[in-house]
């Protein structure tokens, strides 16, 4: 412990080493610091607040002085925090001596200060330094307890926010490397394809100069010629057909791969993020990323960037011909060139952005679908769809108007081209007239410019439209990466520890865990045994179903860890670790496909014999059987419908086919009546057996069987015991048990009584 | 004069506000908490006690005797942290996430904005801008900010 902190001198921010340096005085070392970014008026400023073995001392830049405290009798160091801003008090025993704001972002430190802190003033006043138990390492920078198999600390390595590179659409190329042969075939088919077309137009030049200009001044046609050069365009169009045709189902055939690909890759990706991201995104928005947007890149490389391609090649290979032909008319020909790229590359940016937008505003519309269709029942029973209507109407207004700003530049660019191409031939005749006056040239070189420069602006139009297509690719492919950049907030372990066998003890030490800047729980120890029924207590927000997402690794623990048969659960393999825990759900989720299906979602090779068996635990079996296709029966979105106790029911009995150790129980029975709840009763009777169980119940009688309640207010634990100690000890359970005693006896009767009571304030009034 | 209130407040020594009722009930570390922070942050300020129960509900701050309301004022300015944009100098990247160095009306800060869904729009010109630690931001009217501002915060809308 005392290596790591004298270690810790060093790392005191550079900014602050010098003033602090001539402040400490012989002998006294920095144990803890912690930077502070805001003032005591909450106005951006920088201070630090330091622990040494003497003294607490802080500086803001503004003060000028330090100020310092010693550790004396009463001195109490807290923190509390409030919408993402801390909040550090020093007190004695009479009044507040000092407080510090700062912006939340290193938890660790600001604990770690505390701690610090309370450990010198221990040991100035009892003259003994109490020996920390810390037989783990602890991360360098924030502190936090590392356990052995870790090398590199979590909760630093999720604080890097580096943006990806701008070059976006470059990133496709990790999806188009498996197919980097086929690309060159199709490269070179491409380079062969263009080529030949431009043979015809060269055709025309020896056709004009050698037989019709010979022909007007009076000799004969020489058919000779004529058959020659005409099978000459005819050979070069079938030519280009055939290697235009190769090169098109080449490259589509690897574009649709590299589209599934993407897909794939993405889906399997996003699927495996942790839970806390699904929870800020919008099912519509991601769902147009993965289905729409690969699609549209897809289509980008399929189509526009191999015709693009095509393009550069064709005007590169037009270029040599045209200088090779007649240097100077190819000049003033490849003039307008640099000002069509100039203006290509001055519209760029703008169209760029407007895409996203777009792209954005379109992600809107989806999202007012995705929220009012699944909600339609609450919209109808509100008589809101007219509200509903205009919000939707709204959302395609804001989309009309944003295409609207974009199309405006659009619009202006395909026009300008088209003005630049015919300025651009007027230049050539103009310059070609003037030099065949001059006979520099033939007229048939003349003929051959403008029959080369008539693809060649053609092109260069179609290029234009690049521009677009490539900004949209690279605003899909943008957003696409952004799922794909995004690293899980539950993260696997780099160096993960295997393990066969669970016995079933969880250990909580320390656990806190904070979403956004709500401080959810924290402080949580707690040790279950295997085999042992715990039930969570508490109001909702209490912070129970937090703990069961903590302990199945939905989400991390922010401080503290979860230790599973004595591992830290951050070192398992996910799916491993998961495969060990069955989660029955207030609200079960049933996929499309059939009920035997469903029951074995969790272990999708298990035997017929072995889903009737999890069925019959579950009490599920009969009311299967009385389906018209039994276990054959199509259920979820689209299928059978089945009451919520059933579905419940089969939702335990697909966790237990899986027959895992730890059994976690969330609301499992709210959902439904009294009666039928006495039936998943049965059915859960069967599956916690023996299973290490951690039950979630709002109704308090349904926990009666638990070996111990756990008693949580406020994402701290209050009580622990079993349902008679609790009642006992007339504390929080029994005030929680008692108003619920109470709840239920107004719910039976609470019909009559409401009316006379509004008439009764109505008459106040 | 705070008899048609039903209770006193003042703030004691540790800086917390003490809030007695009319029956003697001493509580501490009472918070004002505003209903509508943002559509309408001067109605509608309710006294929590420490647990998050309500102790008293204030219709309109005017309504308050003057030291009352200079009282909730001071803890509310003391609690609330919701700076106000009013150049963007910098984002590193239009690829989120990235950083911004912005200044407001409390000092020049940077913060890290995870992506465009944690902009969030409050009318047609106001904007909240939420950081990576849950800080919100607000931009009060993005037409009236200056024209490089303007241009890059256009990119994430």
């Amino acid at each position: 412990m005392q290596q790591i902190l004298h270690s810790s001198l060093n790392n005191v921010p550079s900014a602050w080493i010098n003033d602090l340096s001539t402040q400490l005085t012989d002998e006294e070392h920095v144990l803890a610091w912690l930077e502070t970014d805001l003032n005591a008026h909450l106005h951006f400023s920088e201070g630090i607040i330091v622990v040494t073995n003497k003294r607490l001392m802080a500086k803001m830049t503004d003060d000028g002085v330090w100020q310092e405290w010693g550790y004396q009798q009463g001195l109490l160091l807290t923190q509390r925090d409030y919408a993402g801003v801390g909040c550090l008090e020093l007190l004695d025993s009479n009044a507040r001596l000092a407080y510090w704001r700062y912006r939340l972002g290193n938890d660790m430190a600001v604990s770690r200060l505390i701690e610090c802190f309370i450990h010198q003033l221990d040991y100035h006043l009892t003259g003994k330094l109490s020996e920390p138990d810390h037989t783990q390492t602890q991360c360098p920078i924030c502190a936090t307890l590392l356990s052995a198999e870790q090398e590199e600390c979590p909760v630093c390595e999720k604080q890097v926010h580096t943006p990806p590179s701008t070059w976006t659409l470059l990133r496709l190329w990790r999806f188009a490397k498996p197919y980097k042969g086929r690309l060159l075939i199709g490269f070179i088919l491409t380079l062969c394809s263009t080529a030949a077309t431009l043979v015809p137009p060269y055709l025309t030049m020896p056709l004009m100069d050698d037989v019709l200009i010979p022909y007007q001044n009076g000799q004969p046609i020489n058919t000779d010629l004529v058959e020659l050069y005409l099978s000459g365009l005819l050979g070069a169009a079938i030519l280009a057909w055939v290697l235009g045709w190769a090169r098109t189902y080449m490259l589509a055939l690897v574009s649709e791969r590299i589209g599934a690909d993407l897909r794939t890759t993405t889906y399997e990706h996003l699927i495996n993020l942790s839970q806390e991201y699904f929870g800020g995104k919008r099912t519509g928005d991601l769902m147009a990323r993965i289905g729409s947007e690969t699609d549209r890149i897809n289509l980008f490389i399929s189509l526009h960037l191999l015709d693009f391609a095509t393009d550069v090649i064709m005007i590169c290979m037009t270029a040599i011909i045209l200088t090779s032909i007649n240097p100077w008319l190819a000049l003033v020909t490849l003039l307008p060139l640099p000002i069509i790229a100039w203006l290509i590359h001055l519209v760029r940016d703008r169209l760029r952005i407007g895409f996203e937008k777009v792209d954005r505003i379109w992600a809107e519309v989806n999202n007012v679908l995705a929220d009012t269709i699944p909600g339609i029942r609450v919209v109808k029973a509100f008589a809101q769809e007219k509200r509903e209507a205009a919000r939707f109407h709204a959302a395609n207004q804001r989309n009309l108007q944003i295409n609207d700003r974009v199309n405006r530049i659009w619009s202006l660019f395909t026009p300008t081209v088209t003005l630049l191409t015919e300025i651009g031939l007027l230049v050539v005749w103009v310059f070609g007239i003037w030099q065949i006056s001059k006979d520099e040239i033939s007229v048939g070189v003349l003929t051959a410019f403008l029959a080369y420069i008539g693809r060649f602006y053609i092109r260069l139009d179609s290029m234009s439209r690049i521009v677009s297509v490539t900004q949209k690719a690279a605003a899909g492919t943008k957003r696409i990466f952004d799922i794909l950049d995004h690293v899980s907030s539950v993260p696997e372990s780099t160096n993960p520890v295997h393990i066969t066998t669970v016995q079933g003890q969880i250990e909580l030490r320390n656990v806190g865990f904070r979403y956004g800047t709500r401080s959810i729980t924290r402080d949580i120890n707690l040790t279950i045994k295997p085999g042992e029924m715990i039930g969570l207590v508490g109001h909702s927000g209490s912070g129970k179903s937090t703990l069961v997402n903590l302990i199945c690794r939905f989400y991390d623990v922010t401080e503290g860890t979860i230790l599973i048969d004595g591992h830290d659960i951050r070192s398992l393999t996910i799916a491993e670790y998961r495969k060990h825990i069955g989660l029955v759900l207030q609200e079960p989720f049933l996929f499309y496909g059939t009920i035997a299906e469903n029951i074995a979602y969790g272990k999708p090779d298990a035997t017929h014999s072995e889903i009737v068996s999890a069925a019959r635990a579950a009490h599920a079996h009969e009311f299967i059987l009385r389906l018209p296709h039994g276990y054959d029966s199509l259920v979820g979105e689209r299928g059978q419908a089945l009451s919520g106790g059933e579905r419940q029911r089969i939702s335990i009995a697909r966790a237990l086919l899986i027959n895992p150790r730890i059994l976690i129980l969330d609301e499992a029975t709210s959902s439904v009546d009294t009666t039928t709840e006495k039936d998943i009763q049965k059915a859960l009777d069967n599956l916690v057996r023996g299973r290490t169980t951690i039950a979630i119940a709002h109704r308090l009688s349904t926990l009666r069987e638990a070996n111990r309640l756990i008693v949580l207010d406020r994402g701290r634990i209050v009580e622990i015991g079993n349902h008679a100690e609790l009642m006992e000890r007339e504390g929080y359970y029994y005030r929680l048990y008692q108003a619920q005693a109470r709840n239920v006896d107004t719910e039976d009767r609470a019909f009559v009584p409401p009316v006379v009571e509004h008439s009764v304030t109505g008459e106040h009034k | 004069m705070n008899s048609t209130l039903g209770y006193q407040l003042s703030r004691n020594s540790y800086g917390r506000l003490v809030f007695t009722n009319q029956s003697g009930l001493v509580q501490e570390g009472v918070v004002p908490v505003r209903s509508f922070p943002i559509t309408e942050p001067d109605q509608g300020i309710a006294l929590i006690d420490p647990n998050g129960h309500e102790l008293a509900w204030i219709d309109r701050l005017t309504d308050l005797p003057e030291d009352y309301r200079v009282l909730i004022e001071s803890e509310l300015a003391n609690r609330e942290f919701m700076p106000e944009i009013k150049r963007i100098l910098k984002i590193s990247s239009f690829i989120t996430p990235n950083t911004w160095r912005v200044e407001t009306d409390r000092g020049n800060a940077t913060f890290i904005f995870k992506g465009e869904e944690n902009i969030r729009r409050l009318t047609l010109s106001a904007l909240m801008i939420t950081d990576s630690h849950g800080i919100h931001f607000l931009i009060r009217d993005r037409l009236s900010l200056d024209r490089h501002s303007r241009k890059l915060l256009d990119h994430f809308l």
